[in-house]
């Protein structure tokens, strides 16, 4: 047991090493979220009425980019699984004297740490466009330190899909279909009371739109988008959405570490 | 002593309707070199990943250094080695990345993990490229790598899953000298091949693994009797084949086929060359100048029809990407 951080430690330098011996993934990982930013900025932005005199668009744009981005975390794990699979190095992994949980938690860990770089270049380019949360830095981190979280419990969602798809062509494609309505059927780019009633409703649960209010909260603004039927959930994004992330750990992680020990022993 | 037993692994997919070990049975003892021989989707790898507890067999018993590969699995991985089709290393980082990330996983400290990385280059020819990508290796420096990768702790058994497919002749060549250079050693290996040849080079025994089963066990040279060793082969034209017949008859005693389709005559010989040479000595002094002579050595074919009955069946051509032959697998 004891070993058993040190050996998760270890496969998270290995994402690391990866990251500098192929830098464009990192740089184009961080591109993508960026340029997500530069449209929703100008695109949407001058169309979108936020309401408030005074609160542009983009002080509520940014929340929902940066949670979009940590939710979209579980790609790059799932998909980066799936490939160790397909070429072995599981199995290699699989016959070393490591604990059980190493391999998965470690991969984990190395994805969730990989938003910090993410999202500090997001922050930056949102600075750049006119963000400028006001609630003081220890609010602003604690917001950080949030979608951190969040991109770690996600992650464990893509260790699952990771480990039960053939290939990964399959857990992009499946991860795509999984994430995108999640992130779009919710509060983060656009007001919900927009939505056929149903859906109003869905949005107001969905953990995403939880994480995106929290996010605005913690960085200083009123959450004006998400607010419809006044339902638990989007009075109190924070402890809602930190259910959320216990409840994904609580279900995923076990179930990721099953998959992994029995993952060719179908 | 038997670091090895395996003993009526039965492993079925899809409900039972894809038999890949349909009852194998194998053992090897300490300090030697067990060749497993059989053509694709024989079970070979199948037996591999049973052995390095990789995978549980529906049924049957299977112990690695004394101990059970299906309850103590975690034991079994403290000291064994495995290379091979399915176990890789990973290929986006250099040679050094890999062997100081497996060193760490099996516990070295920083220290002695980067000694040790550095041991294994030096062994394996592959100083110069530590710093490399694995990706921008040759496949014979890649299994190079693999190679040492498994040997990081010195395992009492080392499992290597057809260490030589895919490689070219000078690779093959290459690892086949690296593996003769452990096997001397005294390390206790199973390695599993498509080729006779590279069973003969490297095994003290051998079994012949077709359908799940091992369906022939023992030396190179006990085996290839079993074959019939090599065969005399003579090609002439339609007029002399009866005159060939005779010389070969002779020199060969009994058991000579002739394929009058083919204007072939042949016949197993034990005595090699000097057969051929006296074959052609007696054609010459007859006047007969044959289309082709030649010693045939039995090939894996050659094995099969002679053990089975029937020809290896070859499920598709050898892939390179694991994730081809992979999908197969799991579709099968």
């Amino acid at each position: 047991m004891s070993h058993a951080v040190s050996d998760a430690l270890v496969v998270t330098k290995r994402q690391w090493l990866q990251l500098l011996r192929v830098p464009e993934v990192l740089i184009f990982s961080t591109i993508q979220p960026v340029m997500f930013v530069l449209l929703f900025r100008y695109v949407f932005g001058g169309s979108i009425s936020t309401g408030i005199p005074g609160v542009d668009y983009v002080q509520l744009l940014m929340p929902g980019i940066f949670v979009q981005t940590v939710a979209f975390t579980l790609a790059g794990t799932a998909v980066g699984l799936a490939e160790d699979m397909q070429k072995g190095l599981i199995d290699r992994f699989r016959s070393l004297p490591i604990s059980r949980g190493a391999v998965v938690f470690g991969r984990a860990l190395g994805d969730g740490l990989l938003n910090i770089v993410v999202l500090f270049v997001m922050g930056l380019a949102g600075y750049l466009v006119g963000w400028r949360p006001d609630s003081g830095l220890f609010k602003v981190m604690l917001g950080f330190i949030f979608l951190l979280f969040f991109g770690f419990a996600m992650a464990w969602i893509g260790i699952l899909i990771g480990l039960s798809v053939r290939s990964a062509r399959v857990a992009n494609a499946a991860v795509f279909i999984a994430v995108f309505p999640l992130t779009f059927l919710s509060n983060a780019f656009a007001p919900t009371t927009g939505m056929p009633k149903p859906l109003q409703y869905f949005a107001e649960w969905n953990p995403v739109s939880t994480m995106v209010a929290a996010c605005r909260e913690l960085f200083g603004l009123q959450n004006i988008f998400g607010v419809t039927a006044n339902s638990w959930p989007s009075q109190n994004p924070l402890e809602m959405s930190l259910i959320y992330m216990i409840l994904i750990m609580a279900v995923f992680v076990p179930l990721s570490i099953r998959k992994y020990v029995n993952v060719a022993s179908k | 002593m038997k670091s090895v037993i395996a003993e009526d692994l039965v492993k079925t997919y899809d409900d039972g309707k894809v038999r890949a070990l349909d009852g194998l049975t194998l053992d090897v003892s300490e300090g030697t070199v067990l060749g497993v021989l059989g053509p694709n989707g024989a079970g070979k790898t199948t037996t591999v990943r049973v052995l390095t507890t990789l995978l549980i067999p529906d049924s049957g018993h299977a112990t690695v250094a004394g101990i059970d590969v299906i309850k103590h699995p975690e034991k079994v991985r403290e000291v064994i080695g495995l290379s091979g089709q399915y176990a890789a290393v990973d290929e986006t980082l250099t040679g050094w990345d890999n062997l100081i990330m497996f060193g760490r996983l099996y516990h070295l400290s920083p220290k002695a993990a980067k000694q040790r990385a550095e041991e294994l280059l030096e062994q394996f020819s592959l100083t110069d490229a530590a710093k490399r990508p694995i990706r921008t290796y040759s496949g014979g420096m890649r299994r190079r790598l693999d190679l040492s990768a498994s040997l990081i702790v010195k395992p009492k058994i080392l499992f290597l899953d057809e260490p030589t497919t895919g490689l070219d002749p000078r690779g093959r060549q290459e690892m086949w000298g690296v593996i003769k250079t452990l096997v001397r050693g005294g390390t206790t290996l199973l390695l599993t091949t498509q080729y006779l040849e590279e069973a003969d080079q490297l095994a003290d025994d051998i079994v012949v693994v077709d359908q799940g089963k091992v369906i022939a066990r023992g030396t190179s040279d006990q085996l290839k009797r079993q074959v019939g060793g090599e065969r005399l082969e003579i090609v002439a034209s339609t007029e002399d084949l009866a005159q060939v017949r005779e010389i070969v008859t002779k020199i060969a005693g009994g058991s000579v086929s002739v394929d009058e389709g083919m204007r072939q005559v042949s016949a197993p010989v034990t005595t090699g060359s000097k057969a051929l040479i006296e074959a052609a000595r007696q054609l010459d002094d007859l006047g007969i100048h044959p289309l082709d002579i030649g010693l045939k050595r039995p090939s894996l074919d050659d094995v099969f029809i002679s053990l089975t009955g029937h020809v290896a069946e070859e499920q598709k051509p050898e892939e390179e990407s694991g994730a081809k032959t992979r999908g197969r697998r799991r579709k099968k």
